[in-house]
């Protein structure tokens, strides 16, 4: 009697341990996967794709103490953002660019690359965001985060454009280039604007990817190879010496047939 | 003075080690205090780099990091395995009265419910916290994030303390509260897995209470004010002549508080 008793026991106790564990272990993923992530975190040069950098990051802090500028800080409770991996506000100190890379030489696990060269990192992406607001679409000469660029000429370039209104000015356009732009954010912190027009915003919500079915005719170098003979650096009169010879061989062809004119 | 000093000369010196630990992070990343041309302590309780050239990683995160299907660098997993070996030298849970910051704030906590006199009000068993180690792994391979890390009060209040505070004390407020009106121990004793974790290097621990039983009056004193009182079986430790629990957490509260002085640190004995 007292076997089946403790049997007994022992079957609640399994049911009483798993269901805690799940009720607990729901609410506990629940919060992992909804916690408010940020989306518009700059994390450190070098880090890898978001959700391997957030599941590497240990939260040491190593990075934020290496970074001589005072950069970086780890998100702190109540602030936005996954509690305690490196960002930083470009608007407030941008990334300086060390040609040495400190914060991530000193990431102990990996979650920046340490092998990253300064002008390979990508932040984010520099975007002109408010053309209404931006002095140099009214017409006014301004080209700070031009002049402030690290990659001037390379990642900030200026579009010179006629001003009609006065017939004889041009507008200064910033334009940025995502192959080279690093996203430090040293335009967006010099914008002298009151907020600031141009602003450093993480790949994933600055850039449009297109279609691969896309072919742009006038960057192809290679046609597609379905045609036969279509080796691009085929002369004009080798063409035309090709399409004779298709023309004679048809001729040939019909000609051999013989019985056509019988 | 003197013997009020002798009393609590374990409560000073875990006091002067936890916020010391804390106050070298703190150095290093507030002022770059350096000796010798290089910081101390650089990082903090997660992860850190020792002289310059020392890795220390917390070999739980590490584990947990390593649950999400990532793999880390040698130099982390090294650091591990240097303060692994380190616990299961000096006793596991030496982490919980040495080093860890919460330790304060459960420890006062403690020392104001004891004062109230205020009664536990829930009932949570000591082996929850092994539960919840295991759910931390297995939810760490589910999700795909270091599932303890990204809750540990314990993680935040240190973080605060060392990078800078914002609202890293609420973390610490919870803990105070949920031990001074839940359950007595309630955090440390009963939910913390990271405690947990380090009980179980500490099962080997080079560094041990001694018991000497043939003083012992069996007054009870040692059971009153030790946090794992469960540690303190007298006829267990009175066969084994230690404390043999890993969850001992080597706070040498019953070596100053025993009036008969059974208790003493030492080395662990071959029996």
């Amino acid at each position: 009697m007292a076997k089946t008793s403790s049997r007994r026991d022992f079957f609640i106790r399994v049911g009483q341990v798993s269901t805690a564990s799940i009720v607990g272990g729901a609410l506990w993923g629940h919060v992992l996967v909804e916690s408010k992530a940020n989306a518009f975190a700059l994390r450190p040069p070098g880090a890898l794709p978001e959700k391997d950098f957030l599941a590497t990051c240990i939260k040491c802090g190593q990075c934020v103490d290496a970074c001589p500028y005072e950069t970086l800080s780890l998100t702190k409770v109540g602030e936005d953002g996954e509690i305690g991996v490196p960002h930083f506000t470009a608007r407030e100190i941008p990334c300086y660019m060390c040609e040495d890379v400190p914060c991530a030489r000193s990431c102990p696990t990996g979650a920046l690359d340490r092998e990253i060269e300064i002008n390979d990192s990508r932040m984010g992406l520099a975007v002109l965001i408010d053309q209404e607001a931006c002095i140099a679409f009214q017409g006014l000469r301004c080209e700070v985060c031009y002049r402030q660029c690290p990659l001037i000429d390379k990642a900030l370039t200026i579009n010179y454009r006629p001003q009609e209104r006065t017939g004889k000015h041009a507008f200064f356009e910033p334009v940025v280039h995502s192959d080279v732009c690093t996203g430090c954010g040293m335009c967006e912190q010099v914008c002298i604007l009151e907020e600031s027009a141009i602003r450093i915003l993480p790949h994933k919500l600055a850039q449009g990817k297109l279609g691969s079915n896309y072919r742009l005719g006038w960057k192809e170098k290679t046609k597609i190879s379905n045609f036969k003979d279509s080796s691009p650096e085929k002369t004009k009169e080798e063409r035309q010496q090709e399409s004779n010879e298709m023309l004679n061989n048809a001729l040939d062809s019909l000609n051999d047939m013989g019985t056509l004119y019988d | 003075m003197i013997s009020w000093l002798k009393n609590n000369r374990f409560l000073i010196s875990r006091r002067i080690s936890q916020i010391g630990i804390l106050l070298l992070f703190y150095v290093s990343v507030h002022f770059d205090w350096k000796v010798g041309g290089v910081e101390i302590l650089e990082g903090n309780l997660s992860s850190s780099t020792f002289l310059g050239i020392i890795p220390l990683a917390d070999p739980f995160a590490a584990l947990q990091i390593l649950f999400t299907g990532h793999s880390l660098f040698t130099e982390t997993l090294l650091g591990a395995g240097i303060i692994l070996v380190f616990y299961a030298l000096v006793g596991g849970r030496s982490f919980c009265s040495w080093v860890c910051p919460m330790n304060i704030v459960t420890d006062s906590s403690l020392k104001l419910r004891n004062w109230l006199k205020i009664p536990s009000a829930i009932q949570i068993s000591r082996r929850v916290r092994y539960y919840i180690l295991a759910l931390a792994l297995i939810l760490s391979a589910l999700t795909g994030v270091a599932a303890f890390e990204w809750i540990s009060p314990i993680s935040m209040l240190q973080r605060e303390l060392i990078f800078g505070m914002k609202l890293g004390w609420v973390a610490a407020a919870m803990i105070f509260l949920f031990d001074l009106f839940g359950q007595r121990g309630g955090w440390c004793g009963h939910l913390c897995p990271l405690g947990a974790f380090y009980s179980i290097p500490g099962k080997m621990s080079l560094i041990r209470i001694q018991f000497n039983q043939d003083p012992c009056t069996k007054c009870g004193d040692c059971h009153r004010i030790c946090p794992e009182p469960q540690v303190l079986n007298l006829r267990r430790i009175g066969e084994e002549s230690m404390v043999s629990s890993g969850n001992c957490t080597n706070c040498g509260r019953c070596v100053t508080v025993c009036p008969e002085d059974c208790f003493q640190f030492s080395f662990r004995t071959k029996k």
